[in-house]
Formats: structure tokens, sequence, C-alpha cells
């Protein structure tokens, strides 16, 4: 019987009825120590130190402090410091703040080849669904299952449906994978993919770079999707290749990758088509992913909405963003622009807002940051000039992490300040009490530093 | 985990769809290491802004999709903490859910009709073992996977019971079936 590729990772990796073999655990500062403590209270080791590798991401500042215990935020510098007590307890390695490998961790991962087609990767943060770009089978858990990831390197899981979304044709010029991505979300919502492992495939998704297929299973989550999947192909392989994890039998390996495609004739329990020359830059106006529009259309009115608990929650949306329904986007004005985050701090992705903001100037009524999504990433761009663009237009050039996009480092807006992030969450909240925020691409934000309000890309040069 | 059978007494409404983990416990309180003492700042910032108002009950009625986004697990740690035993909505979010019956916070799917009979009835009484939710509207059936229902009746913990089957699990590994992907102790 053909098999879709979440049918071929699943059946590879099931050592009994529902429980999941796990190849690799990524861990990171805040949702671990729970975990270890369990671990130590039941006098319980880790199973594969050899299959987990760790990070400090979330709460690390990005001014510069060169070790954990420099951190001036007490809560944090404990948590960090935890977190390199716990690794070397239970031998995993770890590259904490000071390291070359620091960054976040769905950065990392792919950057150092641990994440490879044909695995299953897990890790305590919903942004797993990340290295699903790869062809793995890749999601987030909660800390009771870090812990029993670490004691079983097994997880305990319930087969989830499979959604298949085939996007045809190509992307217009300016239109990015964070596009096609908050596109899909808009249609589906944001519990459109509740209980599924979404495979994207189709010539759009064929063409896309690892980083711009990184990006689209990144927000598979923000769909609700369990996991979020892309065949590996040649533009897979090539990524990996040399990088310090590559398998040491490489063609042996590319061999067995070139397996898991979903065979011809696989059905899936859900499918999608989506015309990808049909999606224009997007703009989310709301407090969740699902809200959002193409940036040439205006905030909508909740009062055109069908079911009234869409139009109670567009009403709460709208007055906690502060808009008006009928603006149009293109006239809404940020003061800050975030560009970030394990969804677009890839080199690709700055070399893309570098490329709008080269020459230019950030407007004056615009604080706009970089945060590279890794150490390695910040000395790429370096290397090329890319933080010299930045700093010349107005950008400030900070060190690696998570930062503004969860806030929970000194990076966080205030109240009331509204922000192009090109991060994967605009939730109340989110970036700072009272901030708002508005999800677009690379090249949105950029342009949007520069003019100080949302510009359509495509009409921008 | 203590086991979880019963559960009755009054329900708190929570009347939104699509609450996300980041209002159920916002980041600031991420930072603490340890598991307990989140209760307090449960919907830290909807509460103190007034916006909505909870009292801590047994039970919790609220929208679908509830829990969506983080995977934070200190979401369930906070609502159990407040003092809430089950939470009855139209659908959750998938992690958030698995992360419920992980510490014996009971999820119960009950369609939009009935969560909201159950909101207005102000009681309830859910049956794990039953796997029904009655109140003064009438007894409305919901579903739990076997195991976990097994594991909730039982207060069993999941590492436990999947060490029981660590032959299984050695036996993967010798087969050469666990040898996928890198060594990370060799990076």
């Amino acid at each position: 019987m053909p098999q879709t590729m979440f049918d071929k990772l699943w059946d590879a990796h099931e050592v009994s009825d529902g429980l999941i073999y796990i190849d690799l655990h990524l861990v990171h500062e805040v949702t671990s120590p729970q975990a270890f403590d369990g671990l130590r209270m039941a006098g319980r080791q880790v199973r594969r130190p050899d299959k987990t590798l760790a990070t400090a991401d979330h709460n690390v500042p990005t001014d510069g402090t060169k070790a954990a215990r420099l951190i001036a935020d007490e809560l944090s510098r404990i948590q960090v410091e935890t977190l390199e007590r716990n690794c070397e307890e239970f031998g995993i390695p770890v590259y904490s703040l000071g390291s070359e490998r620091q960054g976040i961790v769905h950065v990392i991962g792919p950057e150092l080849g641990v994440t490879q087609p044909g695995m299953t990767i897990v890790c305590g943060d919903s942004h797993t669904s990340t290295h699903g770009a790869f062809g793995s089978l890749a999601f987030g858990i909660g800390t009771s299952e870090v812990e029993h990831v670490l004691a079983t390197q097994c997880l305990v899981q319930k087969r989830p449906k499979t959604m298949r979304i085939v996007y045809g044709g190509e992307l217009g010029a300016g239109v990015t994978p964070k596009d096609l991505i908050l596109a899909t979300i808009g249609r589906l919502g944001t519990g459109g993919m509740v209980g599924h492992a979404v495979e994207y495939a189709g010539p759009a998704i064929e063409a896309l770079s690892m980083p711009g297929r990184m990006t689209v299973c990144n927000m598979t989550i923000e769909g609700g999707g369990r996991a979020g999947m892309i065949a590996p192909d040649e533009t897979t392989f090539e990524w990996v290749r040399g990088r310090p994890s590559a398998p040491a039998d490489f063609d042996a390996a590319v061999e067995r990758w070139r397996q898991l495609r979903s065979d011809d004739g696989a059905s899936f329990d859900t499918e999608v088509e989506v015309d990808a020359a049909n999606i224009s830059p997007m703009v989310t106006w709301g407090t969740n992913p699902g809200m959002v529009v193409e940036v040439t259309d205006s905030v909508p009115d909740p009062a055109a909405m069908d079911s009234p608990a869409d139009r109670e929650a567009a009403e709460r949306a709208l007055a906690y963003m502060d808009l008006k329904p009928g603006t149009p986007m293109t006239e809404v004005a940020p003061e800050r622009v975030f560009i970030g985050s394990c969804t677009n701090s890839r080199i690709e992705d700055l070399r893309e807002a570098a490329e709008i903001v080269d020459g230019r100037k950030v407007a004056g009524s615009v604080r706009a940051m970089v945060v590279p999504g890794s150490q390695r990433v910040k000395a790429d761009a370096e290397a090329e000039g890319l933080d010299e663009v930045f700093r010349a237009a107005g950008f400030e050039w900070r060190e690696a992490g998570c930062s503004m996009c969860l806030g929970m480092n000194p990076d966080i807006l205030i109240e009331g300040e509204r922000c192009a992030s090109t991060s994967n969450r605009n939730f109340e909240g989110r970036q700072g009490k009272g901030g708002r925020t508005h999800l677009v691409s690379p090249k949105m934000a950029a342009a949007a530093a520069i003019e100080g309000h949302f510009v359509d890309i495509r009409d921008w040069s | 985990m203590r086991p979880v059978d019963v559960i009755e007494g009054k329900v708190s409404v929570l009347d939104r769809a699509d609450v996300d983990t980041d209002q159920i416990i916002p980041k600031q309180f991420l930072k603490r290491v340890e598991r307990t003492g989140f209760g307090e700042f449960l919907f830290y910032d909807w509460i103190r802004d007034g916006e909505i108002e909870l009292e801590p009950n047994p039970i919790l009625v609220t929208g679908r999709n509830f829990g969506c986004g983080s995977s934070r697990e200190h979401a369930p740690w906070a609502l159990e903490d407040f003092g809430f035993q089950a939470i009855v909505a139209p659908s959750f979010a998938d992690i958030f859910y698995s992360n419920c019956t992980k510490i014996g916070l009971l999820p119960a799917i009950l369609d939009e009709e009935h969560c909201r009979a159950v909101a207005e009835a102000g009681e309830a009484r859910i049956d794990v073992d039953d796997e029904t939710v009655t109140c003064a509207a009438g007894v409305f059936e919901f579903a739990v996977e076997p195991d976990v229902k097994h594991r909730l009746l039982n207060g069993l913990d999941d590492i436990g019971i999947t060490l029981e089957n660590a032959g299984a699990i050695d036996s993967f590994e010798q087969s050469g079936a666990a040898d996928r992907g890198p060594v990370t102790t060799a990076l």
C-alpha cells in the first residue's frame, strides 16, 4: 500500500504501539529545569546523552553578555546556569552563552547538520516543527515529555492524522515563504491543522531554499499542526552536505533519504490545494496569526463577520491593536521593527532584509533591530558586511537569541508600541505587555522600517 | 501524579476562543526553575487589567482551541495550581492537551452547545471512568484515549510505564533502528 512520508517516519520509529523512538532531543533553558529535577528525584539517568543537544536561547540577553554568570537579570542567570549545570551532570553537550555555536535551538540544529532527513526530533518548544523542513518528524513537547525523553529516549504519542497542502504555481516577486505560510494559516485558521501531521508539497514548495522551507514548517504550529514536513530532495541534501554532523558515508545516507517521500497514490486524511501565484505579501492585523490580510487590503470590519464568536474576537483584537476597520494596512505605522526569531533569522533572511535597507535610513519614527539566529549567522553576516549595511541605516545589530519574539530577555516592547516583526506570534503581550505585533516577512519588515509604515514590497524599489 | 476519578463542583467560565498559553501564563513567569507556585500568575494580565474574573473552582469551561501557541507546560501547572482540576472546551491545542494529561489536569472535549450548557448550569460532575459530564442540563459524553484514561484513573507516572517496557527499547536500539542521526557528543 502506498505510504505517506509521515507513515514511513512513524513506522520506522515505533518501538511498540504508540511509543516512538527519538533520534534527537534538543534542550533549552526554559522548559528543561523541572525535567532534570524530576530525573534526580527519581534517581534516573539520561538514557542517550549522545542524542541530546542543549543551547541557551530563550532568555539570553542580546547585548554582548559573554557568559551565563554575567547575565544581569538574576532569574535569567539562574536559569541559564542551571542548564549548564544540568548538562554537565548528565553528560549532555551544551552551547551556552560564549560558545560560537550558541543560538536559537531551531537555527543551530540545521546549521550543525544534526537535523537530517528521516529523523524524529523533539524539543520543549512548539517551533520544533521547523526541523520537518528536512523530511523529519519534528514537534514540540511539554516539560513532562522532556523528562520522559531524557529518561527513555522515547515518547508516548497518539498517531496524528495526515494532511497534505499542495501549492501549485510559483510565488510572485517579493512574495516570500513567510507570506505563503501566513496566507495558509489565514485560510485554515489557527486551529485548522489541529491533530494533523502536515506535509507541504507542490512546485512552489520544491522551489524553496532550505531556510524558506524552515520558515514554512516553523509556523505549522500557528495553524495548530502537530508537525510540518517537506520531502527531502537535492536542495535538502546539499544543505546537509559538509556540515559538522553530516553522515560520514554521505552518498549512502542520501540513497536512504530518497526513499522518504510520500509514495504516488498515498492517501491523506485531509488534502488542501493552494495557488501560490495568488499569494500576496501578508500583514497580520489582530492577535493571532490567523488574523491576517494582504498588504493591499484594509483592516477588516468585525461587523461583516458571520459568526458571533469571530466578530467578538475581532472586536477585542482591534481594540487591543488600536486599529479602526477600513484602515488601509499601508497606513499602519510601526514604531519598532524586529528582524529575528526561529522563523526568520537565518543568513538568507538577513540578506533579503539588507538588500532592502542598503543605502537607506530607518525612518525617524522607528527603532529597528536585527537579532541573528545564531552566533554562526552573526559571524557569516559580519563577514559579508551585512552588519554594516544595517548599522549604517540605523538598525541595532545584536547577539543571537530568541530576543523580542517572546520578550523573555530585556528586548521588549513598551505598552502601546506597535512592531513590525518577522517572528511567529502576535498574541497579546507576546513581545511585551500591551505591545502590538504585526507579523511580516523580513523584506516587509525592512521596508516598514525605512518608510515608517507598511508598504507593498512589490511596488517598492 | 494523584489519581483523577471524579471531579465535582462549581464551574468557572472563560468565554473566549483561541486562548493561547502566553495569556494563561505570560513569559515573565517562565524563568522559575520550580514546578510549583504558578497559580497566582494565571491569566496575569487579563485578571489584573480587569478583563476577566475567575473563581478557583474545580472546573473551567472555555472556548475552542484552548491552549494554543507555546508548548510551555507552565500553562497547565498554573491552571492546576490555581485550583482547576478539569478544563472543558470544544477543542484543545494538541501540545496543551497532552501536557494536561501528564499532570492529571483533565481536558474534556464537549461540543460547543454542551459546553454552553455546562457553563450555564454552574455546577457539574465529571466522571473519568464513565467519560461523562453531568450537569443540570443533562449528561454529556466525552472521549479519552484508553491509555490516558488508565494513567489518569490510577495516577500513574508515564515514565514508569515506559520503563516497564525497557526491553523493547533495548531491542530497538540493538537492532540498529536507532542508529539514524548524528552523535551529538562527537560534535
